[in-house]
């Protein structure tokens, strides 16, 4: 039996896993999917929210404040993208300006710092491309933006370097308690642990219910996209939302970490927990409702779209801890916005729970340190050269758009739970994710991946089984036809 | 085209080049008769080759074995019955060279007893070791 | 590293470029390219049709490639393939010249991280195709979408196929022909679908890749819904009104595991932006004047980077000229003259290529290339010169997809006098049949 089982390795299951690792126990996470970080947290707003937004004394007011301030060091500690740039909430009539000081009372009470209401004119001298519209705004500078990827990846690195088991393409099917501790079934088998960690998404509400009476239920709110160019990603420097009117819930408009701009995310409520596809209505919502909070949206210049399904639950905080009537099952369910930013706070306070519930001791050699894939694109000419000069393939660019090398893509898959597919090797360097949307680079990264991991090209898949780029030359072959 | 002593017109457009006129044909009793709207002579070859028997030029691709790439494009060195473009394709996929191959080497003769060669197109090098 | 003269881009255009700029006269030169091999996209264009304006004889796009290839050889002029071009920027001039020198900063897996000091550049990097996301085609996210150019390279470079299914979006010449090219292999292809009421594709290709093998082509027609978790599994398409919007009720979904995108080919001109070379909105491509030079002195264009071209033989044509004028910069000609006349692309006609003319610069006759907008039947070019019309010349039919060209003669644009510009436009006939 082992200690503890995190189900889902998206942000929040890796931040768990990872403040975990610090303890003497024998963690595994169990991820459906291929990779880490292939469910909401890879669709998603990449904001580290400064924390106005949530209700006072909520969890998520709590978490959010604290997840904000640590992000930061954490960036550094983990060595992944991040950037403080400052959120604005623009304020488009007169008559909202009481909501907009609501929202900064809240954001006082909640503990963030340096809150400040601007005046229309003040707004845009801050960002000379918002809307003149927007009458005022509440200027929170201690807002940020984070690669998504970035953070989730990091974090399971860190836990899998620290000892934590990762088993990918394992579904739950069944969580059973047992006399002490808890049988899960997957399709890989019988695992048997003390500690059950809920950190399954849209699908927490599944597997909470399995082991307790006090039913939950997860909303699957969907939430699509527009990527822009980087072209356009100095269009503004800091993150813009809207301040939420009678005509609904607003959408943002920020530069990502790498430089793109991003619009979204619409907000729908689904049935199908599957549904990330985008919609023709969705998209249009987006850059419609986008383009009230600048000048002239660069919206010819969107490269692609997407949508995320965010874990809506019904009481809209986040669930956490263990249920009265299931001991050792631990809930991170309802981890909606802003559960990016707080998922490192989260993963502190459950380990911290789970520690105390197991009597775990700390361990001695817990590596808190980990460094990402260079970055050619971002490195400095003294620092490629001493790259190059260790090892040529970062000579050898791949991806021309994002400026990616074989070094880096090679590195990927040969890290600790390393890329096997080409979504994999996107989230790690970026490969494909540039203007051509992996048109040039995709044969390239397809062909090193089966190099390196010793397979046939025609086995590579863009992310879960089932997803192969080619057929194969046996179906091929076998085929008909010629 | 059978209705006994009918004039009808057909267009076709021509391939012979990129220019893609559009060729009108006057067909008497299924015979060709005026051809207009062509740019040059070829035109007319085109259209009544393409009412008699329309012929393709066919590219595809050979496997190669031990070469920097693992095929090697071709063609049929002069066009084909159309009616036999599956069948060279078909043929070609049972064809393998061995690297190196040359733009003209003869990759299968005589394909389809058309009488007409595949010729390679394409330079195609051994397979170097990796570095 | 310094070099008189350095071509970005080993494909037709970069090719072209260096054999005319070498026979020139200019001996220190470079080109670099980023692929393994030299000749660009035409390694994958194994089709036929290539060469007969330059050759007078019908070539695949590899052959096409070698003639120039070995020409390269021959010449000995020296390439670095496996090459990145990461930045492109403007310095000081070495002694001696007044004209600021090109920064050229490459890497590759031999020299690592170098730059190159050129006192003249072309710009040749060709062009990338449109993707789904541009495209904003909503719908799941699965494998099986590829542009049609992705799919070209995988099954004539590689040999594999990427699926067994297809629909293809766009009738470019790309789709057409990978519409072949996947029957030929044995796929079926299930429709090729159109969002304008013309194909954008040149008619042969209609005819030899689409009607031979009975492969539907819908015009105004796109798709909007994309079905398929892990692997494509169907598309939706329906039919579009005159504004190009989907129109309710006319959905149709077709099963298939594949989904091709030709829509279209941008100039790619990232180097150029870093530049700060002054850019045509219409072509996405680089401003340039009669000897093909942007507003930056010493770099030149040519090629799909400077506009998308539907014919290779045209590209080279360009290209050459683009070596050669390097080579006139280079012996220190091609000065700058006050004489700068601007051709306007006005009513139907929608860029001209030079966008200049220098009139002092100007050979006894120059090649204006443009597109039109839209098909047009019986209509007139009209090239004017301030107001006055001196050419009208008839078309049956010009269309999109189809690039076309007028010659201005030096001595015409002379005799005008104090010429302010030169407009072409399209004058449709009042009654059109």
């Amino acid at each position: 039996m082992t200690d503890v089982i995190v189900i889902g390795a998206g942000v929040t299951g890796c931040a768990i896993a990872r403040e975990l690792s610090r303890f003497e126990l024998r963690v595994q996470v169990l991820e459906r999917a291929s990779d880490v970080c292939e469910g909401t947290s890879k669709a998603n707003s990449g904001i580290a929210h400064a924390g106005f937004d949530a209700v006072p004394g909520s969890r998520k007011a709590q978490l959010n404040v604290e997840g904000s301030r640590i992000m930061e060091s954490l960036s550094r500690e983990l060595d992944f993208p991040y950037r403080r740039n400052g959120s604005l909430v623009l304020c488009f009539r007169e008559e909202d300006r009481p909501a907009l000081q609501k929202l900064y009372e809240q954001g006082i009470q909640n503990g963030v710092e340096g809150l400040q209401i601007l005046e229309g004119e003040q707004v845009r001298q801050l960002e000379p491309n918002v809307s003149g519209q927007a009458v005022a705004a509440l200027y929170a500078p201690s807002g940020g933006i984070v690669c998504p990827f970035g953070l989730t990846i990091a974090l399971a690195e860190n836990a899998a370097e620290n000892g934590v088991e990762f088993h990918l393409n394992t579904e739950v099917q069944n969580v059973e308690k047992l006399g002490e501790g808890y049988r899960l079934t997957t399709n890989r088998g019988i695992f048997e642990t003390k500690v059950v960690v809920n950190a399954a998404g849209v699908y927490a509400d599944r597997f909470h219910n399995m082991v307790s009476g006090e039913k939950i239920r997860i909303i699957p709110r969907k939430g699509e996209y527009c990527l822009m160019d980087k072209k356009a990603g100095g269009y503004v420097s800091r993150t813009l939302f809207q301040l939420p009117t009678i005509y609904g819930k607003g959408v943002l408009v920020t530069p990502t970490v790498h430089g793109n701009l991003l619009a979204g995310p619409t907000a729908v409520d689904v049935e199908d927990a599957e549904a990330v596809n985008t919609t023709k209505e969705g998209l249009e919502d987006v850059l419609k409702r986008a383009a009230l909070s600048v000048r002239a949206l660069p919206s010819r210049q969107v490269i692609t779209s997407f949508a995320g399904l965010r874990a809506h639950e019904e009481n809209g905080d986040f669930i956490l801890g263990q249920p009265k009537d299931a001991p050792g099952f631990f809930d991170a369910a309802g981890i909606e916005s802003p559960g990016l930013t707080c998922a490192p706070a989260i993963g502190r306070y459950l380990a911290g729970e789970v520690q105390m519930y197991l009597s775990a001791e700390k361990k001695a050699d817990f590596k808190a340190v980990r460094k990402g894939i260079p970055c050619m694109e971002t490195a400095s000419e003294e620092q490629r050269r001493r790259l190059i000069a260790e090892n040529p393939l970062y000579a050898n660019v791949v991806c021309r758009c994002e400026l990616v090398t074989e070094g880096e893509i090679v590195d990927a898959i040969h890290r600790p739970l390393g890329a096997t597919t080409l979504d994999g090797i996107k989230r790690r360097t970026r490969a494909g994710m540039g203007r051509c949307q992996a048109g040039f680079c995709s044969p390239r990264t397809v062909e090193i991946l089966a190099r390196e991991l010793g397979k046939d090209i025609s086995e590579i898949c863009k992310n879960d089984p089932g997803s192969e780029f080619l057929v194969s030359q046996e179906s091929e072959n076998t085929a008909g036809g010629i | 085209m059978e209705t006994g002593g009918s004039k009808e017109c057909r267009e076709l457009v021509c391939i012979g080049c990129p220019l893609g006129c559009n060729v009108t044909v006057e067909l008497e009793d299924g015979r060709i008769g005026q051809i207009t709207g062509n740019t040059c002579p070829r035109g007319a070859d085109y259209v009544t080759k393409e009412l008699t028997d329309p012929r393709r030029i066919v590219t595809s691709l050979v496997r190669v074995i031990g070469g920097e790439l693992a095929v090697a494009p071709v063609k049929t060195a002069s066009d084909i019955p159309k009616g036999l473009i599956m069948d060279c394709v078909r043929a070609l996929k049972e064809t393998e060279l061995e690297a190196p191959v040359h733009i003209g080497d003869v990759a299968l003769s005589n394909v389809c007893g058309t009488g007409v060669d595949v010729v390679v197109t394409a330079n195609v090098g051994e397979k170097t070791k990796e570095i | 590293m310094k070099k008189d003269l350095v071509i970005i881009g080993g494909g037709p255009a970069g090719l072209a470029a260096a054999i005319a700029a070498k026979e020139e006269g200019v001996e220190d030169l470079l080109i670099l390219e980023r692929d393994a091999r030299l000749g660009g996209i035409l390694n994958q264009c194994i089709h036929n049709g290539f060469g007969l304006h330059t050759f007078r004889e019908e070539l695949t796009g590899p052959e096409y490639a070698e003639r120039y290839i070995e020409k390269v050889r021959e010449l000995e002029i020296p390439c670095r393939l496996n090459t990145m071009v990461v930045d492109l920027a403007e310095g000081p001039g070495e002694e001696g010249e007044d004209r600021p020198v090109k920064l050229i900063t490459v890497m590759n897996r031999e020299d690592g991280l170098v730059t190159i000091r050129a006192r003249a550049v072309v710009l040749a990097m060709g062009c990338r195709e449109r993707s789904r996301g541009a495209l904003n085609i909503p719908g799941y996210r699965p494998a099986g979408i590829y542009s049609a150019g992705t799919a070209q390279r995988y099954v004539n470079m590689e040999g594999r196929m990427p699926g067994s299914e297809v629909v293809i979006l766009g009738s470019g010449d790309i789709g057409l022909i990978m519409a072949r090219r996947m029957t030929l292999e044995g796929a079926k292809v299930k429709l090729v679908a159109e969002l304008m009421p013309y194909s954008g594709g040149l008619k042969r290709n209609i005819v030899q890749c689409l009607d031979d093998f009975g492969i539907p082509l819908k015009l105004q027609t796109t798709v909007v819904d994309i079905k398929g978790k892990e692997r494509v599994e169907a598309v939706t398409v329906a039919q579009v009104d005159e504004n190009s919007r989907p129109i309710p009720g006319t959905e149709e979904e077709i099963p298939c595991d594949t989904l091709l995108l030709s829509c279209g080919l941008i100039p790619e001109n990232e180097l150029s932006d870093g530049l700060g070379v002054a850019m045509n909105p219409v072509t996405n491509g680089p401003l340039v004047d009669e000897s093909l030079e942007t507003d930056k002195g010493g770099v030149f264009a040519c090629g799909n980077v400077l506009h998308v071209h539907d014919l290779v033989d045209y590209v080279s044509e360009e290209a050459a000229q683009a070596g050669r004028k390097a080579a006139a910069y280079l012996g220190g000609g091609l000065k700058r003259s006050g004489r700068r006349i601007p051709i306007r692309a006005v009513k139907g006609v929608r860029y001209t290529v030079p966008a200049f003319i220098d009139l002092d610069r100007m050979e006894e006759k120059q090649v204006v290339r443009f597109r039109v907008g839209n098909v047009y039947r019986d209509a007139a070019l009209t090239v004017a010169f301030d107001g006055n019309v001196v050419s009208r010349r008839k078309k049956r039919v010009m269309a999109p997809g189809e690039m076309e060209q007028v010659v201005l003669k030096r001595e015409d644009l002379e005799r005008a006098g104090n010429l302010g510009e030169i407009i072409l436009s399209i004058e449709e006939q009042q009654n059109l049949s």
